[in-house]
């Protein structure tokens, strides 16, 4: 842990997208490595489709569980505009990982909204470390949309460097047995993008 | 054992099974409803859901006087319903240990209100216990129903979304033997007729004197000396975390866990050993009063918060003032800003097309909600209804509302909705009213066949109870006609078939007086009935279709408008619901095929 005592990770998407299963998966590693670990979830609202986040914090000793805005050191945003909404949230220097697909939200659809331009190309501008990881478009062409969280997650362990927990034995007790090969797999693609 | 890590609703799961408790009961609330999911994996302890937060108060108090360890849990608003056991087995005590979960919701994550339920404590003269995070719910939880049997009071254990919600690692213990108590009739301590009340006041109170001494030198009350006594900080629950991020170990800290009655002793060794003395806590300023009551001067709630829900950044900006750390390059361009994203009603969700027919006579009627998924139905496209206030108000409210409507001559129909759960928790009352009364209310009871808005939990009207047993699902339509309503004015409809459910409404607007419609299809999440739609959807014939916009109209997330074009994009989104079908003027949407 190099100089800094703790390390703060935000994951954001939208309900329905699996950031709560990459949350587990990523704080049982956590605490396999040794660190103490917290995670705050707010959840309570049964329904797809609203806007999420899930917080783990890891280091020697935590206190808070929560992460306020200029916090985080790594945000990863499971869809473009939620990596908007929760910029404000990524300290100074920290990274942004951010998926580029885009899924609207009622008052776009209904035109109430308007679903925002250049998203990427803003915040390359403002960001000093965003890693682009089309996570979506690999799970897609592994035949299995729904394992765009597993892609992240294999991007965000090689980022964080903490390749030393059993990742892979995690990612198969926690999905459901009959999806568990494609996930490896799209865990190993994830890893492989974020080492490039 | 080996730590695990757990939220704080597992935690006390974990630590009330250790303790021996036999008997759980609850009402499902976010965030105290993965307790009694938790605790029903257990051996040997019986978790049922009440049908509101009394009955599941009045069931552990039941089984407390019994003499069996009972456990209720419930969301902060869930506590005002069950306010009435809690206040009166403040002046009975116990037998078995009684132990109250209040979950309370600052920030209002998912709630009408973010009361602070630690003030209920003084109110009803029992005991308060608070934890900070999950190896506190785990110990404090053993520790609160010792409490509970040793001083012969309910407990009242106060959570916070953050406590409830957070993972932090937890070392299980070693299950205690669930020991009974013997039972023997005591009617001088149990039967509250007023000559009783009278006296088991008097003994109330000498209680808590005898609690408050015990809570100086309680283990749950501590003091964490720092490098300094330079600054000394008063703090209890998620608060003490946030205070020792900010303030880490330069400060020292009184840390409070049994925080009713408060330790007097305690707090004035502590002021007097500091310097400066801050209060930090979330929402109201309960232990500041305290601290202000025995005489020393602090800094608390003008500088932390009232309102919402706290954290390290809002305290780093009050106490120690410094340029926000957010940003990123210097002169940096304004970003694009992102659209919002409300929660919405899912794609196939039944609710959604009781709202599209009422949506088509908004003229002639004023909806009345509640809470439940279906409160999302107050959102744009479907604006469905102007109010919702708390469980089970709109049957009732809307009899006052009719009322008021009527006297300025507006001749709209009040259709007042509410789910199937509401139902059961306190939706009843209302309804025996609005036909007793004859209120010119038409009540509706969106049923759904289970709790969806909190993640599913089983209602009265389910075959089957928490612990997965088979019991007698209680009949809503039986219920309704038990009220002697007329049969002429009771209708049940299937909320997807939009002419039969806007058929009824007509009726119901026609009728003068009461009527009844019950709009019942289940929850597309379960999972039974998520599979019956696996494989199907629909598609817009681009060749028909004329861009009128009617289907964005019914706010379904599985229909957008794209570059365009309508489109239903999404195969798994959509669920086939045909409900856009039906609004469609051009019959420009189809079934898809199951081979796609
Ligand atoms: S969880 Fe069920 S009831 Fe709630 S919005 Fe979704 S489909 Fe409708
Ligand atoms: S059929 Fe239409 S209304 Fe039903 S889920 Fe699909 S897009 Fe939505
Ligand atoms: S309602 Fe029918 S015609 Fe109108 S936009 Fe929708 S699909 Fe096209």
């Amino acid at each position: 842990m190099s100089g800094r005592e703790e390390r703060n990770i935000l994951l954001v998407g939208v309900g329905g997208q699996g950031t709560i299963l990459t949350s587990k998966i990523l704080s049982q590693g956590l605490v396999d490595l040794g660190y103490d670990v917290k995670m705050s979830e707010i959840h309570g609202m049964a329904q797809r489709g609203g806007s999420v986040s899930t917080q783990i914090k890891y280091g020697r000793k935590i206190y808070a569980p929560n992460i306020g805005p200029g916090e985080a050191d790594l945000l990863v945003a499971f869809e473009k505009a939620e990596a908007l909404r929760w910029f404000p949230w990524l300290r100074k220097g920290g990274i942004l990982v951010l998926d580029p697909r885009e899924i609207y939200p009622v008052p776009v659809l209904t035109g109430e909204a308007t679903y925002p331009e250049n998203v990427v190309e803003s915040l390359s501008a403002v960001v000093e470390n965003l890693r682009v990881i089309e996570a979506a478009k690999v799970a897609n062409e592994l035949g299995s949309p729904r394992s765009q969280n597993m892609v992240l997650l294999g991007a965000l362990v090689s980022l964080l460097g903490l390749e030393g927990a059993a990742w892979k034995d995690l990612v198969a007790r926690f999905v459901p047995p009959k999806a568990r090969d494609v996930n490896l797999l799209a865990f190993e693609r994830g890893a492989a993008l974020a080492m490039r | 054992m080996k730590p695990v890590l757990l939220s704080g609703d597992e935690a006390v799961a974990r630590g009330a099974f250790e303790a021996g408790c036999a008997v759980a009961a609850a009402y499902p609330g976010t965030p105290s409803t993965e307790i009694l999911e938790n605790l029903a994996r257990y051996e040997n302890v019986w978790c049922q859901w009440g049908s509101n937060e009394k009955v599941a108060l009045e069931i552990a108090l039941g089984a407390s006087i019994g003499g069996a360890r009972a456990l209720a849990a419930m969301k902060h608003v869930g506590l005002n319903v069950a306010a009435d056991p809690l206040l009166s087995m403040g002046y009975a005590g116990v037998n078995g240990g009684l132990v109250v979960v209040s979950a309370d919701d600052p920030g209002c994550h998912s709630s009408q209100n973010e009361q602070d339920n630690r003030l209920y404590a003084p109110l009803a003269k029992v005991a308060m216990v608070e934890p900070s995070d999950s190896e506190e719910c785990r110990t404090y939880i053993r520790a609160a129903f010792d409490l509970s049997e040793a001083f012969d009071t309910p407990v009242l254990f106060r959570m916070t979304t953050r406590v409830c919600h957070s993972k932090s690692l937890v070392v299980p213990g070693v299950p205690r033997d669930p020991a009974m108590k013997p039972y023997v009739r005591n009617t001088g301590k149990f039967a509250l007729l007023p000559t009783v009340a009278r006296v088991r006041h008097r003994l109330v109170e000498e209680k808590l004197l005898a609690l408050e001494e015990y809570a100086n030198t309680s283990p749950l009350n501590r003091i964490e000396w720092g490098a300094s006594r330079e600054v000394g900080i008063i703090t209890s629950g998620i608060a003490y975390q946030h205070a020792r991020e900010v303030f880490g170990d330069g400060a020292s800290y009184l840390k409070l866990g049994l925080t009713f009655p408060l330790p007097s002793k305690l707090i004035r060794t502590f002021a007097r050993s500091v310097s400066r003395l801050y209060v930090i806590e979330e929402g109201e300023p309960y232990l500041e009063t305290k601290v202000r009551l025995l005489g020393f001067d602090c800094i608390g709630k003008e500088l932390v918060p009232l309102c919402g829900e706290l954290d390290a950044g809002i305290l780093r900006a009050a106490f120690l003032p410094q340029p926000s750390p957010a940003g990123q390059k210097e002169d940096a361009p304004a970003l694009p800003v992102a659209p919002p994203r409300p929660p919405v009603l899912c794609a196939g969700c039944p609710h959604r097309g009781f709202y599209a027919a009422l949506g088509r006579r908004k003229k002639s009627v004023v909806g009345v909600g509640d809470i439940g998924c279906y409160g999302l139905g107050v959102n744009p496209p479907l604006e469905g209804f102007d109010y919702s206030i708390c469980m089970g108000s709109s049957f009732s409210s809307a009899i006052g509302f009719s009322r008021a409507l009527a006297q300025r001559g507006d001749a709209r129909k009040v259709f007042a909705i509410l789910g199937d759960s509401t139902f059961f928790h306190s939706g009843i009352p209302g309804l025996v009213d609005a036909v007793h009364l004859g209120a010119n209310v038409c009540c509706c009871i969106l049923d759904n066949r289970i709790t969806a808005m909190t993640g599913h939990q089983e209602t009265p009207g389910t075959a089957r109870d928490l612990m997965g047993n088979e019991v007698v699902p209680v009949d809503v339509v039986a219920l309704v006609k038990a009220t002697g309503l007329p049969e002429e004015r009771i209708r049940v409809v299937d909320p997807l078939d939009l002419a039969a459910t806007g058929a009824a409404m007509d009726e119901a607007i026609a009728a003068q007086g009461p009527f009844v419609i019950v709009s019942r299809r289940p929850c597309v999440l379960l999972k039974d009935v998520a599979k019956s739609f696996e494989g199907q959807w629909c598609e817009v014939d681009q060749e028909l279709c004329r861009q009128c916009r009617q289907c964005l109209k019914i706010g379904c997330p599985a229909i957008a408008s794209k570059e365009g074009r309508i489109v239903i994009d999404d195969p798994v989104l959509c669920t086939g619901c045909g409900l856009c079908m039906q609004v469609c003027p051009f019959g420009a949407i189809r079934k898809g095929g199951s081979a796609r």
